[in-house]
């Protein structure tokens, strides 16, 4: 009896174990099907602001019209109608507070009763018009046309430069210049990272004497210890102004600015997972070379480096994912304009710097909301890819390393 | 054969050259770490007080102090070793003692690493949806927590997992043939054994939690809250976003900058205080087992 | 003639522990020496010293003379690089580097700043042949010489160290990974090199002493109990110590 209560416990006790160790699978599901879920519901709507639509007289002949199409007629690129392949018309633009200057207070109702009355009229009288208003200001008897609007497309959405989902009529939801943004900033990390931390790596593997690492060790873990918006505090006072007066410019946030703080975060990563491939490198190995009469530096470039090859890249790649992902420090130092950066001296703008600084003041469930958890899922596939792909080059590195 | 003493010569200047390099680099890494430091040492050291530590923020965050905050992360980091140390712990044995070399060994182990590689802001918006609005919890310690909880939990289950690993077979061996179920044998022999490094895996977590911004921005984080926090739904401000407040978007920026310096001395004290603990525990218990 | 190799009075410690205690030894050109002796008896430790191999491990303090060719190799200002190109070295299992067969022939020469690439291709197949490899590999240079078999791969660790010609060889136990077939074509190999090299080997295997050395050095707790002709020490050991260890009673 007291056996089968035992035996029934640590099946138990076994069973928790088994479940705790499901947790973190889990959550990645779980993350990848809330960011996925409020991601896609982006491309299922429409990128005019909710509660508004867009109408234009019964005879016009236009058709879908794409969010940039409509940013170019409301900022008056496109004057015709024609050039959108409707009649040789031109466009006339209409607000809901313009009507205000075709009627008369009496006219609209003392308490604007008539306006969806007046604006249908208005609509219906003028064969240019493109009107913007509430969709509840729609009329019973609506007899102008709204105006059907393409929905936002991967496609779009991916390859648009134009970020800014505030506009109105319609938010410009590209994410190129974001994902460029954070790329180009990632970048510009690893080139400081990776030469420092590959240096630190070889010093401390092969150069320094024992008493040196264990100096340097501790001095590595304190540097990945320190809190990234201590790291953003420091660019912001420190590191920004001298770039500002250094190079001349009206503002210090740049994309350098933000390479160097991300480098200095990145050098950990880079130092400790290279030291550790470096040190892989089989003693026999080292010893063949110096018995062949090679010195210690041929050793190290000729043998050590090249046997850590993969490991090296491995940190150079894990390097570039946590730069990736770096939200406050960047958000601090990279002025954060949505632009596509050509220098290092102009300001950027990265994905995880726009979740952190706009999520806040989206409305849930509009489009602005959306179209940050698609940024979310962007961010979550570059990262994995990163992921997987360390992942790839370590086990291959463990089966030739065991072979 | 003959060598040319010129190859010789090249060579060794070469590697003369090479290895300096590698240490002005070297020394150029701790030169920037100690820069930082320092710098914010320097100016932050003005600023600390026992008055800084333990009052309210007054004047628009310009002066008063930063109670809240540290009151704050003190829950957060509580909250969320309580959900990430247990689970982790629980985790890290499963798969590491009763799993053999498997496909769902291999799957959680990459599920594992995958989970460490995602980036903070991501756990934010996760944490949000999730916590904040799908459970319903709102702004609360408690949807904060089991964000961070999460976060960290990968770095719990690492840690862990190579504390477990260190413990050699042997000593497993010997307590089955002594009678004992696999049960006993890890929490008489295999825990106790891998407690130092179990420990010293948590304390660096909680450095690492207690600096975290990204995650508590939409799960937890308040601007301004003048009053300490009474319950675990309610918000609360913490360290390191109001550091971000006052150094990027408070009401005076100019003004506050003595209480930012402060608040970041603050969080690299932790730091500091976490990284030393868990250096001299690993030394501690290094010597110990040695001279057993 | 002249011994190429004399040791006075050499100490060896690891930190505290000693290792070798007062080795007097002189071996000579042209010969091969087996050093022979129980695992721990110092007989690695006491080949290490011939190209300075000791020197890379931690906490090692040596005391006495050691003169190769005429040069005191642990005086101050002596070129250790020069030393281990004039004393080569073959390992206990085989190492060669993760590269083609080429490259780990030529490395030795790279290293040593030979850049004429005729002069490397000749040299690689002057060491391949002269460590009876060359018609096995001949075909497959660019391959990697991972994808040679083990006895293979320390014939080529041999080719590797003849290339940047030597005049002393040191193998450690060059045979105790491989398979009897492998083990003696070493062998062969070692007889043949015994014309151009001096060749000074430790083995755990004393049947390979018998049959490849001309002289036998016996060591024991970091002693050398007994050294003299391997003849002479296999049938007439002075020592009972080294007779012990040669009819199999201890090891």
């Amino acid at each position: 009896m007291k056996k089968t209560l035992k035996k029934w416990l640590e099946k138990t006790i076994e069973g928790i174990l088994f479940l705790s160790s499901t947790i973190t699978t889990l959550t990645v599901i779980l993350i990848v099907v809330f960011l996925f879920k409020e991601g896609k519901s982006l491309f299922q709507s429409t990128p005019i602001e909710e509660g508004f639509v867009l109408a234009v007289n019964k005879a016009n002949a236009a058709g879908n019209l794409s969010a940039n199409q409509i940013k170019n007629i409301f900022d008056q690129n496109i004057i015709n109608w024609k050039e959108l392949g409707g009649n040789d018309e031109p466009i006339f633009l209409f607000r809901m507070d313009d009507l205000s200057n075709y009627y008369t207070d009496e006219e609209l109702g003392e308490n604007f009763e008539f306006v969806p009355q007046r604006t249908n009229e208005f609509i219906d009288k003028t064969p240019g018009i493109i009107a913007f208003f509430p969709s509840k200001n729609i009329d019973s008897n609506f007899s102008g046309k709204i105006l059907p609007i393409e929905k936002t497309t991967l496609k779009q959405f991916l390859s648009e430069k134009e970020w800014f989902p505030t506009a109105q009529p319609v938010a410009q939801l590209g994410v190129l210049s974001l994902i460029l943004g954070t790329l180009w900033v990632s970048f510009g990390a690893i080139l400081i990272a990776l030469p420092l931390g590959l240096a630190t790596a070889i010093y401390m593997a092969e150069i320094a004497t024992k008493r040196v690492r264990n100096i340097l060790k501790p001095l590595i873990e304190l540097l990945a210890g320190i809190p990234s918006v201590v790291y953003g505090f420091f660019g912001l006072i420190v590191i920004v102004p001298q770039i500002q007066s250094l190079f001349g410019l009206p503002v210090g946030e740049t994309a350098l600015a933000g390479s160097i703080i991300l480098g200095i975060m990145a050098l950990p990563t880079i130092v400790t997972i290279s030291e550790d491939a470096l040190r892989t490198t089989p003693n026999a190995m080292k010893e063949a070379s110096l018995a062949l009469g090679a010195n210690k530096w041929q050793t190290i470039h000729r043998v050590v480096i090249p046997y850590a090859g993969s490991g090296i890249t491995a940190a150079a790649i894990l390097g570039i994912g946590r730069a990736i992902g770096e939200t406050m420090a960047v958000l601090m130092v990279t002025g954060n304009a949505a632009i596509i950066p050509h220098t290092f001296l102009e300001p950027v703008r990265t994905i995880p710097a726009t979740i952190a600084a706009e999520l806040g003041e989206a409305p849930q469930g509009g489009m602005h909301f959306k179209a940050l958890f698609a940024l979310g899922c962007i961010l979550f596939i570059m990262t994995i890819v990163v992921n997987l792909t360390v992942e790839f080059i370590s086990s291959r590195r463990k089966n030739k390393i065991s072979h | 054969m003959k060598f040319s003493i010129n190859s010789v010569k090249k060579k060794e200047l070469k590697q003369w050259l090479a290895f300096n390099v590698f240490r002005a680099l070297s020394v150029l890494v701790v030169c920037i770490l100690i820069l930082i430091l320092s710098f914010i040492t320097y100016h932050g050291i003005k600023v600390i007080s026992w008055e800084f530590l333990t009052s309210m923020p007054e004047d628009g965050m310009t002066k008063g102090g930063i109670f809240p905050a540290i009151v704050g992360t003190l829950c957060l980091v509580t909250g969320s070793m309580i959900f990430a140390v247990p689970i982790g712990i629980l985790s890290a044995i499963y798969i590491n003692e009763y799993t053999k070399a498997s496909f769902f060994k291999r799957f959680v182990k990459l599920m594992t690493n995958n989970l460490a590689g995602i980036p903070s802001i991501v756990f934010g918006l996760f944490g949000m949806t999730l916590f904040v609005k799908t459970l319903g919890f709102g702004d609360s310690i408690l949807a904060g927590s089991l964000t961070l909880g999460l976060l960290t939990l990968p770095v719990v289950i690492r840690t862990t997992e190579e504390a477990l690993k260190s413990v050699e077979n042997s000593f497993r061996h010997g307590s089955y043939a002594l009678g004992a179920t696999k049960l006993q044998t890890i929490r008489k022999v295999v825990l106790p054994m891998a407690f130092p490094n179990i420990i010293t895996g948590i304390i660096l977590s909680i450095g690492r939690v207690s600096g975290e911004t990204a995650p508590i921005l939409f799960t937890v984080a308040a601007y301004f809250l003048p009053k300490l926090p009474t319950g675990i739904s309610d918000q609360v401000m913490a360290l390191p976003y109001h550091l971000y407040v006052i150094s990027t978007s408070g009401t005076n920026i100019e003004e506050s900058r003595p209480m930012a310096y402060g608040t970041a001395l603050v969080l690299i004290g932790i730091v500091l205080i976490v990284n030393i603990t868990a250096n001299a525990l690993r030394k501690y218990f290094s010597k110990k087992v040695k001279m057993n | 003639m002249t011994p190429i190799i004399t040791t006075r009075f050499v100490n060896l410690f690891y930190n505290e522990f000693q290792a070798l205690k007062n080795i007097n030894m002189a071996i000579m050109p042209n010969t091969v020496t087996a050093l022979i002796g129980p695992s721990g008896c110092g007989k690695s430790s006491y080949l290490r010293l011939f190209n300075r191999m000791n020197d890379l491990i931690d906490g090692v303090s040596i005391t006495g003379d050691i003169m190769v060719d005429g040069e005191m190799i642990y005086s101050k200002g002596i070129d250790i690089v020069a030393l281990r190109r004039k004393v080569g070295m073959v390992f206990q299992k085989p190492n060669p580097f993760p590269k083609t067969i080429f490259e780990n022939i030529a490395y030795g020469l790279r290293v040593n700043g030979v850049t004429d690439k005729k002069r490397i291709e000749e040299k690689v197949e002057f060491s391949l042949q002269q460590a009876a490899l060359w018609e096995e590999v001949k075909d497959k240079l660019k391959k990697s010489a991972f994808e040679l078999s083990g006895g293979q791969q320390q014939r080529l660790c041999i080719a590797r160290a003849l290339a940047i010609e030597p005049s002393i060889i040191l193998m450690d136990e060059p045979a105790s990974a491989l398979d009897p077939i492998s083990t003696a074509k070493i062998e062969e190999l070692i007889y043949e090199l015994k014309r151009n090299y001096t060749i000074v080997i430790v083995t755990h295997n004393m049947q390979q002493a018998g049959r490849v050395s001309d002289y036998t050095a016996f060591f024991y707790l970091g002693e050398l109990i007994e050294f003299g002709d391997t003849k002479e020490i296999f049938t007439h050991p002075k020592d009972k110590k080294t007779q012990n260890y040669i009819t199999g009673r201890f090891g």
